[in-house]
């Protein structure tokens, strides 16, 4: 993990090697390790650590990337002639847009040291606490954790200079009964990994576990259903993200309009629906700055700085992101994608929203999600891991998985109820009530 | 982490094509250097001993190692662009051991000598020990005998990054420029091609080098009606191969004519775009279709996916025994159904068979990643489930003698575990042609490509669409329909299968980029099949309003 004073000094020190109409760099170095478990018993484990850069050199239109992880002066000069070259060589890009000048960046800190100090004990100790919970109860208990502690540093001949360090370790765990009746999940993450406890994960799918077996199969058709957030993120997420300006411009999302132009400022939801990112939002510390160049997407330091931003408000589409070039051409805001959403919620438990369910499902994951019409974003997929039928605000017994057939949109249109928001895969999303969800068939997995 | 998973997201959301994420891709390099050879044999042949006397000083009871340099070139375009243009290396060691009746693993980047070699060695044995102190059950590993030094190269015509770069962008962009004169609005096109060199020694006396090769052309294409503001989009039906560039010669021996021209071993990427494009354009107006009960007659680029889906995964030994648990899942499979010997996983009309050595396929290589010669074997004979996937620390659970040989890690620096095999559906023995079956389907639907792909996670229902719809009206192509989803069971599904072309109509369809495991792992395979036909399947209609 380097400081921000050596990625510096790395990064001035290729900067001063350029001959290209323009240069720009990125570094970034990680630590990440990993602990699988499955049977009740430890499967695998490791541990690694890496540093590379990548050196953009421009001429013209023309952009060539070059990377390396050996950091010699001799090196460093090295990967710079190369991108030279490789630039002088590449075929002219008509989307091509200049880099950056310095930025402001927020103090956005996604960063703990507790995290960054994880060791194989560590891990260890915390396969040990979920295994343990599984054991003790004859269920068996498979899981994964991992932790990544790192830093980018991003930089060009235009005076840019960002630098961020973050850390995160991403906790799952599916708990089956010794004769595969039932099946329950827990889904964690956190920046700091005090925060994490993996028995207390364990034993809310132990828990769901125990409580699925015997599961009885309802009809399959239009119900009321309380999504946990583990539910619900994965939809949600496929939403936003297809929240991209010159798609919708193109014609291509569910963003566009008959006839052109897009749905910007349209009410497409409930007016309960708020969606924002907050890079600054103490709960899911975001980047402070947007990528570091794609792999497909056109190489070089993307830069951007990351804000606060509303993508929904009240109802209303209120921002799409875009590419620089693109906003460019089409005079907006080049606004990046963020890392992380905020879906905006109440107060209220999950408990509470059972509580106040007259008929309903209980939804804890979805899975294999596909997209199967990218116009109405509709997808389908599975329940999994804990579903169980709610009546007068209890829940009364598991029910077998269904099978849905549903769009984000329309869902957010059926919205009942919306929970307080908890951290889910870098997001913070609230248990919601939907009415009228689309189960479409049954599936005997359990 | 929060980049990762946004990082999926955002290429599904923003580019027409999903675009894969690769754990190893490397380092970037000049094309050039796709075309040097790596280390000699003889090098090879050193560095492995090294490890492996290194771990067996230090206790192992058994070491392999794998040397590997992989080599990708990407070739990425959008109209009259050229978005991208990726040739990376990525060259390491990984070494694998038991120490304690445990495993361990260790990986060294850009291992050149002996020193590296034993520190990966010694560093793996050190592992063992440690996760030893939690080992239930000590590691059974099936016998395997060594094969002294021997080589194995795929029967490849042309390695494709012998093409100059140039010849590749003017292929893609003279694609795109077909498919916006055939009324495209969008389209986007990729060339993916991988050479994966790989060095395999172990303890047990094998020492094998062997050259693998893959590529995989592929494109999208999509036409928008601005006054409904509706939009469709057709994909390639190319499959990805484990070929040379001979793969996009055109060769009309390659093609099969019908109601749309489908592709054997040679891919003529300008003819599909520019279908493509009018199909594209025809969905727009195509019949939305009546939910119901159909007999489908499904193509092999459909095929394919269906049988990745609902066969291969779920006669993965790992999964069944629960090792998949926490992420893809376990299997409706279970051994006790296996054991019965009467396990109707299909009609009697169905025989699954996977192989590891199908000239052309994904999955064809010489050995395996634990050094044992490849081979086929029978999952399905005469409808009933006779076997399942298994490597040499699975063998003895089901009472096999030796591997199935289908152990493959993505990279030296992953570890090796069981992966899926080609696995394909024999074709019919009796003579029946496409035309011939659907002229006995009174009400059908005929599927041409892969879509839209979901199933649970023991496999039992599923979902899949396609690229092409057609109605069958009393023996007859009726027209195109769309906003077609077929929903099954696995095992009501191939028992529904009342017929299958004869081999006439085999081809290979497949995944170029297959995930399993944590941290997930990416292979390639092949599935072959000819058309088939499935009587009574329940298709929904997936059209909506938002």
């Amino acid at each position: 993990m380097l400081s921000k004073e050596e990625a510096k000094r790395i990064t001035d020190k290729i900067l001063s090697f350029s001959k290209a109409d323009e240069l720009s760099v990125s570094l970034s170095g990680d630590r990440t390790g990993n602990i699988r478990y499955a049977r009740n018993t430890v499967s695998t484990s490791g541990e690694t650590t890496n540093m590379g850069l990548a050196v953009t050199a421009v001429f013209g239109k023309r952009s060539g990337t070059a990377t390396l992880n050996e950091f010699d002066d001799a090196s460093l000069e090295k990967v710079v002639r190369r991108a030279e070259e490789i630039a002088r060589l590449a075929p002219e890009n008509p989307e091509f847009v200049p880099g950056l000048g310095p930025q402001a960046y927020l103090n956005t800190n996604p960063y703990a040291d507790s995290t960054a100090k994880i060791d194989p004990d560590y891990r260890a100790k915390a396969a040990f606490d979920s295994i343990e919970v599984c054991a003790k109860k004859n269920l068996t208990a498979a899981g994964y954790m991992e932790d990544t502690a790192g830093f980018t540093a991003i930089a060009n001949s235009k005076g840019l200079f960002g630098y961020n360090r973050a850390t995160g370790v991403d906790f799952s765990v599916t708990v089956r009964t010794a004769d595969g009746t039932g099946s329950g999940y827990a889904l964690r993450d956190v920046t700091d990994t005090a925060q994490l406890n993996t028995r207390q994960a364990t034993e809310v799918a132990a828990q769901k576990a125990a409580a699925s077996v015997n599961a009885k199969a309802l009809e399959p058709g239009k119900y009321t259903v309380i999504l946990e957030p583990a539910a619900s993120i994965d939809l949600l997420g496929n939403m936003l993200f297809s929240m991209d300006g010159r798609s919708a411009d193109e014609g291509r999302s569910f963003l566009s309009k008959k006839g052109g132009g897009t749905r910007l400022g349209e009410k497409l939801f409930d007016e309960r629906v708020t969606i924002y990112s907050d890079p600054m939002n103490a709960e899911i510390p975001g980047s402070p700055f947007a990528g570091g160049g794609g792999r497909f997407g056109g190489a070089g330091v993307d830069g951007r700085p990351q804000k606060r931003m509303t993508w929904v408000d009240k109802g209303v589409v209120k921002n799409m992101f875009f590419s620089r070039y693109w906003a460019e051409k089409k005079g907006v805001e080049a606004v990046p994608p963020p890392s992380g959403i905020i879906f905006a919620g109440g107060n209220e438990s999950l408990a509470d929203l059972i509580k106040s369910t007259q008929k309903g499902i209980l939804v804890t994951r979805l899975w294999y999600i596909r997209a199967v019409d990218p116009q109405t974003l509709l997808y389908t997929g599975l329940t999994r891991d804990g579903t169980f039928y709610i009546e007068n605000g209890q829940i009364k017994y598991p029910v077998k998985n269904f099978r849905f057939n549903e769009s984000p949109v329309i869902m957010l249109n059926n919205l009942e109820a919306l929970g307080k928001p908890v951290r889910v895969n870098g997001s913070l999303v609230p248990p919601m009530k939907i009415r009228d969800f689309t189960f479409s068939s049954l599936s005997d997995a359990v | 982490m929060n980049r990762r998973h946004f990082n999926n997201l955002l290429g599904m959301g923003t580019a027409g094509l999903m675009l894969p994420s690769l754990p190893s891709l490397g380092r970037n390099v000049d094309p050039a250097v796709l075309l040097e050879t790596g280390l000699d044999v003889a090098v090879k042949k050193r560095l492995a001993d090294a490890a492996l006397n290194a771990a067996k000083a230090k206790g192992a009871t058994y070491t392999d190692v794998r040397i590997g340099r992989y080599l990708n070139q990407f070739v990425v375009t959008r109209e009259d662009k050229v978005q991208n243009i990726v040739n990376t290396e990525s060259y390491g060691v990984g070494v694998r051991v038991i120490a304690n009746g445990c495993w361990g693993f260790a990986a060294v980047v850009d291992a050149k000598n002996e020193t590296d070699m034993a520190r990966a060695a010694e560093q793996a044995v050190a592992i063992a020990k440690a996760n030893a102190k939690l080992l239930k059950e000590p590691v059974q590993l099936a016998p395997q005998k060594g094969y002294g030094e021997v080589s194995w190269k795929a029967p490849i015509q042309k390695n494709a990054f012998e093409v100059p770069i140039k010849e590749k962008v003017d292929l893609l962009l003279g694609v795109n420029a077909s498919a916006m004169k055939n009324g495209a609005n969008y389209v986007n096109s990729v060339l993916f091609m991988v050479n994966e060199q790989k060095y395999f020694a172990s303890t047990d006396g094998t020492y094998a080098d062997q050259d693998i090769h893959r590529i995989w052309p592929i494109f999208n294409v999509t036409c928008i009606d601005k006054t409904s503001g509706k939009f469709e989009t057709r994909n390639a039906l190319s499959s990805p191969m484990g070929m040379g560039y001979e793969y996009l010669q055109v060769n009309p021996a390659d093609k099969v004519t019908g109601i749309t021209t489908r592709y054997n071993k040679g891919y003529d990427m300008l003819e599909d775009v520019t279908a493509a494009a009018q199909q594209a354009k025809q969905k727009l107006s195509a019949k939305s279709v009546e939910a119901g009960k159909y007999d489908l007659v499904l193509d092999p680029s459909h095929l394919w996916l269906t049988i990745h889906e609902s066969v291969g995964h779920p006669l993965e030994l790992d999964r069944v025994l629960g090792y998949e648990a926490n992420f893809a899942g376990t299997s409706f499979a279970t051994l006790d159904k296996w054991q019965s010997k009467n396990f109707q996983y299909g009609s009697k009309l169905v025989n699954l068979v996977a192989d590891k050595k199908q000239i052309g396929s994904l999955g064809a290589v010489g050995y395996d990643d634990e050094g044992v010669a490849t081979k086929n074997w029978d999952l399905v004979r005469d409808g009933v489930l006779v076997n399942y996937q298994a490597i040499r620390d699975q063998a003895a659970i089901i009472g096999e003698k030796e591997s199935h040989g289908c152990c493959y890690a993505d990279s030296w620096g992953t570890v090796q575990f069981q992966r899926m095999p080609n696995v394909s559906l024999e074709a019919g023995k009796t003579p029946l042609s496409v035309q011939d079956m659907i002229k006995d389907v009174k009400k059908g639907i005929y599927i041409v490509g892969d879509g839209s792909f979901s199933i649970d996670q023991q496999r039992y229902n599923f979902q899949f669409g396609g690229q092409l719809y057609y109605e069958i009206k009393d023996g007859q192509i009726a027209g195109m329909l769309k906003d077609v989803a077929y929903q099954s069971n696995t095992q009501e599904f191939w028992n529904s299968c009342t017929a299958i072309c004869d081999e006439r109509d085999y081809r290979l369809g497949g995944s170029f980029f297959d995930g399993k495991g944590q941290p997930s792992q990416s292979s390639a395979v092949s599935h072959g099949s000819s058309t088939a036909r499935f009587n009574g399947v329940n298709v929904i209609n997936t059209g909506r309003k938002i």
